[in-house]
């Protein structure tokens, strides 16, 4: 598309990240805040048994996956299609620190947990080993462009399944067992919590922006002094860096490894979620992770039909929806709540005016 | 070294080779057309060796192999033609990234729907062809792999002097090369990428069938690992480029072949998934592929 083109085009206009103004931010705060609250206490309450807050979790992990994930094909416009590979990497580091500290580490310290203990030394672990990898891959795979970049990110995440179930040290095909499973409820959710908004302050930050127009035009940003490489690794890596911390939130859940779990397959899933969600969308990301990991667990009869339905919609989107749910716009609870305010006061207004009429 | 074994690896990987080769000429020639990595090929080539079965296994009367080939591979040939017009037709205008995420989401598609009409469990696949092996003096060679090669070796003949010679062929390579200027030379483009995508798929069914036969099953997955190395060897050729995809997936078939014989078993997924990603870093056109300037 010719850039005037581009530029007459209403559809064409993408959000671009603003800083959080301070009512926002209190906003924002007081509903990840309200929906924390409710949700701990039906599970503590025990009205959502272990079964649904293990589907918590694994929502949660499926929202830090696509967010990663959103970062490297959402953002910075290229084709990943091996981000089970780092999520991987992740999980086996964090799992075997884990191991290894459970004996080690055994009491509380002050007012932190053991378990939040074993998880922060754990996951800054899975962090660093997936964004080396990530470093090693994306260094000479962000020359290639589309399709082939694709192909060798889905390269390397075949790769990583093979290395990892034959090597000793990860019990190979058998998978990991014994696992400590310390996830609860609370790390996970403030783990999510923190890593969207970090990805949101990141994405609000001149870097950022740098990321967005290297998708919009790679040209066109390195003739105005963008360092395309540098930026194009930086988004790589920080999205392979999530994708590692997603990957140990879960391999504390389940206490259970196995190289399968991380096959093409599971890459393709988490691509999905972006793509439904809307590439280039974070709240969009993370409705579309709810959503698509709920849905599966609501349809337990139909599990057979699970992956039909998946793929099946993530045609039928590309065909009617290629924006996807969200597009790249993003949901703001500032905006809804006027929006509701408006409507309420309409319609007091709307009763007034009635009022006074009779 | 013992030299008969060598023979013995060197017949084998000329056989993994020729299915490689037959699967990835389908898709080398659909990128050559619409520039487009169709990942359902690789489900075109199990839905191939599903339909042999169906027919060798449903009518009684033992048909000769070469009635079974042909009708699984039109049925095939129809299938990717329907896949086309479905999926793939609308988005030919639209960004690359849409088509290629349709193309991965009809792969996971086609590969459910195998398994929800066939059942998960590997089916065992008749013998077609007798399986009594020939002998060029102490080295057996069983009687599928000398159908595979010479089949695959004469189809590529035959594909490559259609390509060449032919009206058809001919017009192919003008599509592939500009689209609307073949348009404007009175080309009939939807005809041309319907011929192209029928016999891609046909030609994949036929190496979905060798595969079959020669492990003696079918399943709905055989298409994911089988399709992902043909597609190497596609790229390894240079993708878009006929002769490119021959020889890839013979390199290829040849590789794998002797890794799982002289080095580790284990370990020849992660070796061709290793040469794909060198070729892609220091090559990434291919062998024979063209290098493409990009145009600001």
């Amino acid at each position: 598309m010719g850039i005037l083109e581009r530029m007459m085009s209403k559809s064409e206009q993408k959000k671009v990240y603003k800083k959080l103004s301070k009512s926002s931010i209190i906003i924002n705060l007081s509903v990840i805040f309200v929906i924390f609250i409710v949700l701990n206490t039906l599970i503590n309450t025990g009205v959502l048994n272990r079964y649904y807050s293990t589907i918590l979790v694994l929502i949660l992990v499926a929202i830090i996956m696509s967010t990663s994930l959103n970062i490297g094909t959402g953002f910075l416009g290229q084709l990943i299609l091996g981000h089970a590979g780092f999520m991987a990497i992740g999980a086996y580091t964090a799992a075997l620190i884990g191991i290894a500290l459970n004996d080690v580490i055994v009491n509380d310290f002050l007012f932190i947990s053991r378990n939040l203990i074993i998880f922060i030394i754990a996951g800054s672990g899975a962090m660093f080993t997936a964004s080396i990898a990530g470093l090693l891959v994306g260094t000479p795979a962000l020359r290639l462009r589309g399709d082939y970049l694709g192909i060798m990110t889905l390269g390397f995440g075949e790769i990583v399944r093979v290395i990892i179930t034959n090597l000793e040290i990860t019990n190979g095909a058998q998978g990991l067992m014994g696992i400590p499973r310390l996830m609860t409820f609370p790390i996970a959710f403030w783990t999510t919590v923190i890593v969207v908004l970090i990805i949101y302050l990141f994405m609000s930050s001149r870097h950022g922006r740098a990321i967005l127009s290297i998708r919009e035009d790679e040209i066109a940003s390195e003739s105005v002094g963008i360092n395309i490489t540098k930026y194009k690794i930086m988004g790589f890596v920080l999205a392979s860096l999530f994708g590692g911390l997603g990957g140990a939130v879960f391999a504390f859940q389940g206490g259970f490894l196995a190289p399968v779990s991380f096959g093409f397959i599971k890459s393709v899933e988490i691509f999905v979620i972006v793509v439904l969600g809307g590439m280039g969308s974070i709240s969009g990301a993370i409705i579309a992770a709810i959503i698509l990991t709920f849905l599966p667990e609501l349809l337990r009869e139909f599990d057979q039909y699970r992956l039909l339905l998946y793929s099946g919609l993530l045609v039928v989107t590309m065909l009617f929806r290629p924006q996807g749910l969200m597009g790249t716009k993003e949901l703001d609870p500032k905006k809804q709540i006027r929006k509701v305010y408006r409507f309420i006061k309409k319609i007091i207004k709307k009763d007034i005016n009635k009022g006074s009429d009779l | 070294m013992d030299v008969e074994l060598f023979i013995k690896q060197i017949i084998n990987s000329l056989n993994t080779g020729s299915i490689y080769a037959l699967v990835a000429i389908g898709y080398t020639m659909v990128y050559g057309i619409i520039r487009l990595i169709n990942f359902a090929h690789g489900e075109i080539m199990m839905f191939g060796a599903y339909f042999a079965f169906i027919i060798a296994t449903s009518i009684p009367v033992g048909l000769p192999f070469f009635v079974i080939v042909l009708v699984s591979m039109a049925l095939a040939a129809l299938m990717g033609i329907l896949t086309e017009k479905i999926a793939y037709k609308k988005l030919r205008t639209a960004p690359r990234i849409s088509a290629l995420i349709t193309a991965i989401g009809m792969s996971l598609f086609l590969q459910n729907l195998a398994q929800l009409i066939f059942g998960a469990n590997p089916k065992v696949m008749p013998q077609v062809i007798s399986n009594e092996p020939i002998m060029f003096g102490n080295i057996a060679v069983p009687q599928v792999m000398m159908y595979t090669i010479s089949m695959s070796i004469g189809i590529m003949i035959l594909l490559t002097l259609f390509v060449k010679k032919t009206r058809a062929g001919k017009a192919m390579r003008a599509v592939s090369q500009d689209k609307e200027a073949a348009m404007l030379m009175g080309i009939n483009i939807n005809g041309i990428i319907s011929l192209t995508f029928a016999i891609g798929s046909a030609l994949g069914a036929l190496g979905g069938i060798f595969y079959s036969i020669a492990y003696s099953q079918v399943y709905p997955t055989l298409g994911v690992m089988t399709g992902l190395k043909a597609f190497i060897a596609a790229v390894f050729g240079g993708i878009g480029n006929i002769g490119g995809a021959m020889i890839g997936g013979y390199a290829i078939g040849f590789i794998e072949t002797m890794t799982k014989g002289y080095i580790s078993s284990r370990w020849s997924d992660a070796i061709v998934f290793g040469v794909l990603i060198l070729i892609l870093l220091f090559k990434p056109s291919g062998i024979l592929g063209k290098n493409v300037k990009e145009k600001v």
